[in-house]
């Protein structure tokens, strides 16, 4: 048994892409993230689907893409509204980069059951 | 004016060396660096490489006066020292448009790197840099899909992809080799991959790994909820056999297939990028053999021609080596060559080893590869150098975790994804490694083993080609 012992049983875990191995993000550690897709000059999206559907390529908006919005608390509380609204619901913040036609920041900040 | 035919043997520089010409736009230029035989004059050299790559040949013959061949030859329109070195120095040449077929890499290397590295007269030859004209860069497809449509194809955003290669390199049955990939991608790898040498050998042909493959990376999609892929090696003997393993690879629903573009060949890597953008699937490009054309740094080609000249023949993905790793490269050349992957438009910068300034028009970007002898204690490094646009993968530094493949898998993800928070927090990784990923590993045992694993290995060689500045 001395070999077993040292062995761990990894077991498979279902994430949510990025950063999905990392532990929830305190609130500050959100608002970091928010503040730096402000800061690249990406435009702030909020997107949330039920948990069941999440390998789709499309969540829904909440709302439109926030285009050109550089005020964090805006965004934050647009977050929270989007998660009320969608209590069951896995709700993403993306950082929108129209130059590349492409998302330079996304994680998921509330999952939903 | 009509010429008079003059038989027998005149200086090349008197035709090819023109300090007076100012490049067209539509010129595709090179950079040469050359080494003559004692005694030859520079300008006779660099006349001859010019030549020699174009129109040229030793002798003056009578058929040069049914064309005009002031229209068609390459000239030698600059020379340079290169700093540090007495023997070599730079030559620019610039090739009418006109000498290339369109859309055609290979017609220009045959050109540009055919007879004239074994001339006589010379006794190193190095092809440092292309500027390809717009006009040509027009005429190649390209990236079947590039960076953009490969990040929405896998749903991977806002950080470096993460991959492996399955080991043991060679040996493995279909199915022992599908249950490693498998272990991979459950334990939170993006993507895994062939080697370059698993073809389709006795102990493992192509189909039966085909096979067991997709099932893996079908089934760790379905229980992670997250978009898996393995880069199928195509690359075989025949192109016939090249496009029969492509075609199945669609047909079993995967995303990603390789090819070796040096070993296969320019026409090959080209025939099967036109073949990815026609049915929707990415291209991932290995590149064996680059070393023994690269690596010299007076003679061969530098892999900056190489990775440009696999942008225009097409690839979504291609190795650059690592910087850190266990195989060569020096940081500042590899981060000149990578922009030459990725971005719109590079400007001339000796300091990168950029000799011209490169204009890529609308050509999708091509992911740069690190892989090589990397494990999690390189992460904030690799991060730091290379960027998201690139695929980080760690061969021994997954399958040699302590607990197997999986646990070595979720490692580097953790480690992966705390030095991207990390960074977009407005950390410096690089000074402040330690801290991250030790912090990363109070939440993951995993990581915390895989630190303690391979906490001593360093990789510690001075690179043999480096790049010429005092």
């Amino acid at each position: 048994m001395p070999f077993q012992s040292t062995v761990g049983d990894y077991q498979t875990v279902a994430t949510l892409e990025t950063f999905g191995f990392l532990p929830p993000m305190t609130q500050d550690e959100i608002y970091d993230q928010i503040a730096y897709i402000i800061a690249q000059g990406w435009s702030p999206v909020i997107e949330h689907v039920h948990p069941t559907r999440s390998m789709q390529t499309y969540w829904s908006y909440w709302k439109l893409p926030f285009f050109g919005e550089k005020d964090l608390s805006v965004v934050v509380s647009e977050l929270e509204a989007c998660h009320r609204a969608y209590p069951d619901h896995h709700v993403r913040i993306v950082g929108y980069d129209a130059y590349t036609q492409s998302q330079g920041v996304c994680f998921v900040v509330f999952e939903g059951r | 004016m009509s010429k008079k035919y003059d038989a027998g043997v005149k200086e090349y520089r008197d035709t090819y060396w023109t300090p007076d010409y100012v490049p067209l736009d539509t010129d595709l230029l090179a950079c040469f660096k050359c080494t003559g035989q004692e005694g030859v004059p520079k300008e006779e050299v660099a006349a001859a490489v010019a030549a020699e790559s174009s129109t040229g040949t030793w002798s003056t013959v009578w058929s040069e006066l049914l064309t005009d061949l002031e229209f068609y030859k390459g000239r030698c329109y600059r020379i340079e020292d290169v700093p540090g070195d007495k023997e070599a120095f730079y030559a620019f040449i610039a090739y009418p448009l006109d000498l290339f077929e369109e859309g055609s890499i290979t017609n220009v290397l045959t050109s540009l790197v055919g007879n004239v590295f074994g001339f006589k007269a010379l006794r190193h030859l190095r092809l440092e840099d292309i500027r390809f004209p717009m006009a040509f860069i027009k005429t190649c497809g390209g990236p079947p899909n590039g960076i953009q449509v490969e990040r929405d194809r896998l749903n991977k955003y806002g950080r470096p992809l993460l991959g492996c290669t399955i080991k043991p390199k060679l040996g493995l049955s279909g199915k022992n080799y599908g249950r490693v990939v498998y272990e991979c991608l459950r334990g939170g790898l993006d993507l895994t991959k062939d080697d370059e040498n698993i073809n389709s050998q006795p102990f493992q042909r192509w189909r039966e790994r085909f096979e067991f493959v997709a099932e893996a990376v079908k089934l760790a999609q379905q229980e992670t909820g997250e978009i898996k892929g393995h880069y199928l090696n195509c690359t075989a003997n025949t192109p016939e056999e090249m496009y029969e393993r492509a075609e199945f690879a669609k047909e079993l629903d995967m995303p990603i297939i390789m090819h070796d573009y040096i070993t296969g060949g320019f026409t090959a890597n080209t025939g099967l990028a036109n073949w990815c953008r026609k049915n929707g699937m990415l291209l991932h490009i290995h590149r064996a053999m680059h070393a023994v054309i690269d690596r010299h740094p007076k003679h061969g080609i530098h892999f900056r021609v190489l990775a440009k000249c696999l942008r225009l023949s097409g690839g979504d993905q291609l190795h650059t080596g690592t910087v850190v790793g266990k195989l060569e490269g020096d940081r500042q050349t590899t981060l000149g060559y990578i922009d030459n992957l990725r971005e719109s438009f590079v400007p001339e910068d000796r300091s990168r080893g950029n000799f011209f300034d490169q204009d890529w028009g609308s050509m999708p970007g091509v992911f740069a590869v690190a892989s090589g002898g990397i494990h999690v204690w390189h992460m904030p490094a690799l991060v730091t150098i290379f960027g998201d646009d690139s695929c980080l993968q760690f061969g021994g530094g997954t399958h040699g975790h302590p607990w197997g493949s999986a646990a070595g898998a979720a490692a580097n993800r953790v480690a992966l994804e705390a030095c991207v928070k990390a960074r977009n927090e407005g950390r410096d990784l690089e000074k402040e490694s330690r801290d991250i990923l030790l912090g990363a590993a109070k939440h993951s045992p995993e990581l915390a083993i895989a630190l303690d694993t391979w906490k001593e290995i360093k990789f510690e060689f001075d690179t043999v080609d480096k790049l010429d500045v005092q």
